[in-house]
């Protein structure tokens, strides 16, 4: 009698979640004019997945991509999850207008899709897909991202190839469009936890002036990408 | 168009020939003319409204186009050449006499700021399965906004739909926000508008940074903080009429 109920249990249990191995066709495309695109982090991963929430603060290992573009430590996160991950889909930086696609096969359970990358060139700027359920219809279906600020740094504007996390700076500007010598934007981050980001400033002196970056190429309006899925 | 009633009336006639074929021998030699009805034109019309979104950005006059294929812009592409004559100087006549259009209308003027404007665009005998709006932010250097190649193929009669458009970049102009380079009334009026020469960052349609403004940072720019905008810049709203 026991062992019968305890069968019926697990059924219904399995019955009840989502279990469903899906291959999914994944697009990203760099919506702007003048900012690149650190390496993906690309993964399918159950409900623990979560990589941020906006409105509270950042764990360390979303900082470490979101100053320096570096995925590991959140690529760990989600191993230690059995997510389905695929790193570095464009094999470098993503530049403006360009698009990178990739496969990804989920297994069983690994119900949502989140995508992240640091914004170059910015102190802590990310975008983000955060957690989306795949949705078990097939069907192909269109997701704009907006950047986020990580509220880890202040946004002092100035490349000096900080990339490590709390080092103040900009690890780089792969556009070649910015300055140098500037004086700073700010040297404080008066939101600490996780938001939209507000946009760069960028200043139209190349040698001097607040801002390193160039306000004619590095400012954007969101969104900032754009995530095309298709469920096969 | 023309194949296609040639293929009907081939169709309406083949039965009366089988009848006059099988018919008695009088009537044979001196077969009856019929004429086939001709078809009633079936109408596919579209009202367009658009109404700018902005503080102070007039939109050129709209370009409202009914297409089964290609599309007037896509992100990651290098702009059309029409596109680009549109983006930089607000003339739409070359986007609307592209070989894909297979109706298109103009607006009757600029769009300024706060107003709405409808376009009806009607096409006969054959069903649109795309439209696309486009339309200048004239005091920019070369930022468009609208819709490409919309899919309207499910919308029947009677029914509309309504959204908002962001704004994109041609591509094709490096945002200068000179008064020479602004041909919108920010620069007098003065300023170039279309200059075929491609000199922006990359030579790709993206979404548009927005502009700088001499207030905030560009000293060489002729626009001030109320030349501004952000996204949405445009809501449009498509209703089907028959």
């Amino acid at each position: 009698m026991k062992l019968k109920y305890s069968i019926l249990g697990a059924a219904i249990a399995a019955s009840s979640i989502q279990v469903q191995a899906q291959q999914l066709d994944i697009k990203i495309t760099n919506l702007t004019q003048g900012i690149y695109f650190t390496p993906f982090l690309v993964a399918a991963h159950n409900a623990d997945g979560k990589l941020f929430s906006v409105g509270e603060e950042a764990s360390a290992n979303l900082q470490m991509m979101a100053e320096g573009g570096n995925v590991s430590g959140l690529s760990a996160d989600l191993s230690a999850l059995s997510a389905d991950i695929k790193e570095n889909p464009a094999e470098g930086l993503l530049a403006p207008a360009m698009s990178t696609s990739l496969m990804l096969d989920t297994t069983d359970g690994n119900n949502y899709l989140s995508i992240v990358s640091m914004l170059l060139p910015t102190n802590d700027g990310f975008v983000g897909l955060n957690s989306w359920m795949i949705p078990t219809e097939p069907g192909t279906y269109t997701i704009d991202l907006n950047a986020y600020d990580a509220g880890t740094e202040a946004n002092d504007e100035i490349v000096n190839g900080g990339g490590a996390p709390g080092a103040p700076g900009i690890p780089v500007d792969p556009s070649g469009h910015g300055g140098t010598g500037g004086m700073g934007v700010t040297d404080m981050e008066q939101n600490t936890t996780i938001h939209i980001h507000r946009g760069s400033l960028g200043d139209d002196d190349a040698t001097g002036g607040k801002s390193d970056l160039n306000n004619t190429v590095h400012r954007w309006l969101n969104p900032v990408a754009r995530i095309t899925v298709t469920v096969n | 168009m023309n194949k296609t009633f040639l293929k009907i009336s081939t169709i309406a006639l083949a039965p009366l020939l089988l009848l006059s074929a099988c018919g008695d021998s009088k009537s044979s030699k001196d077969p009856m003319v019929v004429e086939p009805p001709a078809p009633t034109p079936v109408n596919y019309s579209y009202q367009v409204t658009v109404t700018n979104l902005t503080h102070a950005q007039p939109m050129s006059p709209v370009a409202v186009v009914l297409h089964n294929e290609g599309s007037l812009w896509q992100i990651g592409e290098a702009a059309s050449g029409a596109l680009e004559v549109m983006a930089e100087g607000g003339d739409n006549t070359q986007v609307l006499a592209q070989d894909m259009v297979l109706a298109g209308e103009s607006g009757a003027g600029l769009l300024m700021p706060g107003m709405h404007e409808s376009i009806d665009v009607t096409l006969t005998d054959t069903m649109p399965m795309m439209l696309s709006v486009a339309t200048m932010l004239v005091n920019t250097n070369d930022a468009f906004t609208g819709v490409s190649a919309m899919d309207i193929s499910n919308l029947m009669a009677g029914e509309s739909i309504s959204f908002t458009a962001r704004s994109y970049d041609a591509g094709t102009e490096f945002n200068t926000e000179t008064a020479a380079s602004i041909p919108g009334p920010a620069s007098g009026g003065a300023g170039e508008g279309y200059n075929e020469a491609r000199d922006d960052i990359a030579d790709h349609v993206t979404m548009h940074p927005g502009v700088v403004s001499s207030d905030d940072g560009l000293s060489t720019s002729a626009l001030s903080a109320g030349h501004k905008f952000d996204n949405p810049t445009l809501r449009i709203t498509i209703a089907r009429t028959e």
